[in-house]
């Protein structure tokens, strides 16, 4: 197990080490971070200043070599446009983030159990048909847009239609001021963001878990615990579920692990400073640092969440235990 | 069990439509027996056509789909008024008999803004889904007929464009190339490929080993005309379902690209550069702005998902879904 686990991390490196490098090339082609000290005064000087302080005097390959060999040993730099420690400004984001995918797993997951194992188990039932067709407008409505009409129908137009002082729930970050912790202020300014999430999810989810528990029911063991005349429930319950949970188990860790890159669409129109936002903001900026900080972030959880769900499958079904 | 394995085997050697297939009892409906007739023969193409009718849901989504493109490219002709036309005197105002869809901040109909716009959304989109489908099947036919080191090569560039965010290659792109609709189409078909890749190689693994292969290989046919007239036509459905998804996912992401900001860039309107036009009108007034352009785009998501989910049914009737 470790030998697989050690082989697995060892080989997502050269792409880590590979990737970064174009990035960084990509970006310092195309973005000049002295661009702003143009309209100072002493432009001239102060540019060249500048790049000295970059390193933009030197070739790409050792500006990045420079780059690596201090991110690896912590030192992960400033950020060009605000002076800030990526180290910091990373930290801080994913806790932002973090928090919108805990909630929106967790939930999402309740929701996709629930529907896809009722929807097996009645197949074709009215409620089967119903939870089929809102996954299709799940998966097929653009996530900015259901984001803008969730703002639109579910905060604005019920303050306005029944007079409130503020919305029901709100749409910009995670806390009103001087509010922090987990409390009602805190919830109703989650909503929004996570059902946002929440649909993407359920919609890819429900019909995962639907496609699990109808192959599981179709198996030999179920009809042999039917034929012995256990109750219906119990079969369903105990033998069904239990094997037709593995697959979006491995699922749910391998999207969730995609998350951390940030939820730059959700995190950008309900204004909350998450790993997307933060992405976006270094991205306009040219930020160098920032960018790839956050990639390598993102993508250390990519590879974490792969791994987590190789193993966790493999706990859960010695069938396919890895050695 | 062997009856049902001989019809499942994939038809080797020419084309579908030079074909006479009788197949004994493919799916209900599909031979009509009248005693004593002969049953009438027809074409494995025939069959798919008759059972993609079949599917009401997805011939449904076809008609409004060619309908909707019909509409938007024929939008000098459709179109109730002349493209970026200012009605000074008509202020911002809501859907009414005159302006179907309203009229936005400037004073044009939006409605044929919409229509203007849905040109530059379903151009990228079925431009991306094709380019990205015909590449990722070149590159995935070749890993899987030929193994091992492209094989290897063509999963680590899959990795690699996995961590590489899509939007810093289309704004490093953009920035480099220029704005324009080919920068953005083959950015993004360059990013998904891989996804189409990965599903040729595989079928391409699976077929490599069958019979039929192997017959044609002893009796001298070249590589090329293994993968062209043996393998390829036995991947017609996969492939074909795989384009239109990939359509699908290219309207959207397009759209959200440009909606951030990344994509398409003015005077250019696409349904997500609307959608970024109209994102200050949320809450105020004058949210109907907001409706129409992501209406336009659900709408054509679903019907090419229909249209995908159909085509599948046609193609591999005995695919579990």
């Amino acid at each position: 197990m470790i030998k697989f686990i050690a082989r697995r991390v060892l080989f997502s490196i050269p792409v880590l080490v590979i990737s970064s490098f174009i990035v960084f090339w990509g970006i310092r082609k195309t973005f000049d971070p002295t661009a702003k000290y143009r309209t100072s005064k002493d432009a001239a000087r102060l540019i060249a200043e500048k790049r000295k302080e970059f390193g933009l005097d030197k070739p790409i390959v050792v500006q990045w070599w420079n780059w690596a060999t201090k991110f690896v040993r912590g030192d992960w730099g400033v950020s060009t446009s605000t002076n800030g420690k990526v180290t910091d400004m990373v930290s801080r984001a994913l806790g932002f983030t973090v928090q919108l995918i805990f909630w929106g797993v967790v939930i999402s997951l309740v929701i996709a159990v629930v529907s896809g194992v009722y929807s097996a188990v009645r197949q074709y039932s009215v409620a089967d048909v119903a939870f089929t067709g809102l996954s299709y407008l799940g998966v097929a409505m653009p996530p900015f847009w259901f984001a803008l009409l969730a703002i639109q129908f579910l905060s604005v137009e019920p303050k306005l239609h029944w007079h409130l002082a503020h919305p029901i729930v709100y749409f910009v970050g995670l806390h009103s001021t001087g509010q922090s912790g987990f409390n009602l202020d805190y919830i109703r300014h989650l909503a929004l963001p996570v059902l946002t999430l929440t649909v993407q999810t359920v919609a890819v989810w429900s019909r995962f878990q639907r496609a699990a528990m109808l192959d599981v029911l179709s198996a030999d063991y179920i009809r042999t615990a039917r034929a012995k005349g256990l109750p219906r429930r119990k079969v369903i319950f105990k033998h069904a579920l239990r094997n037709a949970l593995l697959p979006l188990v491995s699922q749910t860790a391998v999207d969730a692990g995609a998350l951390f890159g940030g939820l730059i669409i959700t995190e950008s129109i309900f204004s909350i400073p998450g790993m997307g936002r933060l992405f976006l903001a270094g991205l306009l900026a040219g930020d160098v640092n920032v960018i790839l900080a956050w990639m390598l972030v993102g993508a250390v959880f990519v590879i974490l969440f792969n791994l987590l769900a190789d193993v966790v499958y493999g706990f859960l079904d010695p069938r396919i235990r890895v050695t | 069990m062997t009856l049902s394995d001989q019809e499942a085997e994939p038809l080797s050697n020419a084309s579908l439509e030079e074909i006479i297939e009788v197949m004994p009892e493919p799916d209900e409906g599909d031979l009509e027996l009248v005693a004593g007739a002969e049953p009438k023969a027809r074409s494995q193409f025939q069959l798919v056509v008759r059972r993609f009718l079949r599917h009401r849901a997805a011939v449904f989504s076809t008609v409004l789909f060619v309908i909707l493109l019909f509409m938007c490219f024929g939008a000098t002709w459709v179109a109730p008024f002349a493209r970026n036309k200012q009605d000074l005197l008509a202020d911002i105002a809501g859907p009414s008999r005159h302006h179907l869809f309203g009229v936005d901040q400037l004073g044009r109909d939006y409605f044929t803004e919409v229509l203007y716009a849905g040109q530059v959304s379903l151009k990228i989109g079925i431009a991306v889904g094709l380019l990205s489908t015909i590449v990722g099947f070149a590159a995935g036919a070749i890993a899987g007929y030929f193994g091992k080191s492209i094989d290897n090569l063509l999963m680590r560039f899959t990795d690699l464009f996995l961590v590489i965010p899509a939007i810093a290659v289309l704004a490093v792109a953009l920035k480099y190339f220029g704005y324009t609709d080919v920068t953005i189409i083959l950015v993004l078909a360059g990013l998904a490929w891989m996804g189409v890749a990965r599903v040729v190689r595989s079928q391409v693994l699976s077929l490599r080993e069958k019979e039929f292969v192997e017959a044609a290989r002893a009796s001298g046919a070249s590589s090329w005309r293994i993968i062209t007239r043996h393998i390829l036509p036995n991947m017609l459905g996969p492939i074909m379902v795989n384009a239109t998804l990939g359509i699908a996912g290219a309207i959207v992401t397009e759209a959200t690209l440009s909606f951030l900001g990344f994509g398409v860039q003015p005077p250019k309107t696409s349904w997500g550069k609307m959608l970024s036009d109209a994102e200050g009108q949320v809450g105020g007034k004058h949210a109907f702005l907001l409706y129409f352009p992501g209406l336009m785009l659900l709408i054509v998501v679903l019907c090419v998902n229909f249209l995908g989910d159909g085509l599948r049914d046609a193609f591999d009737p005995q695919a579990k879904h």
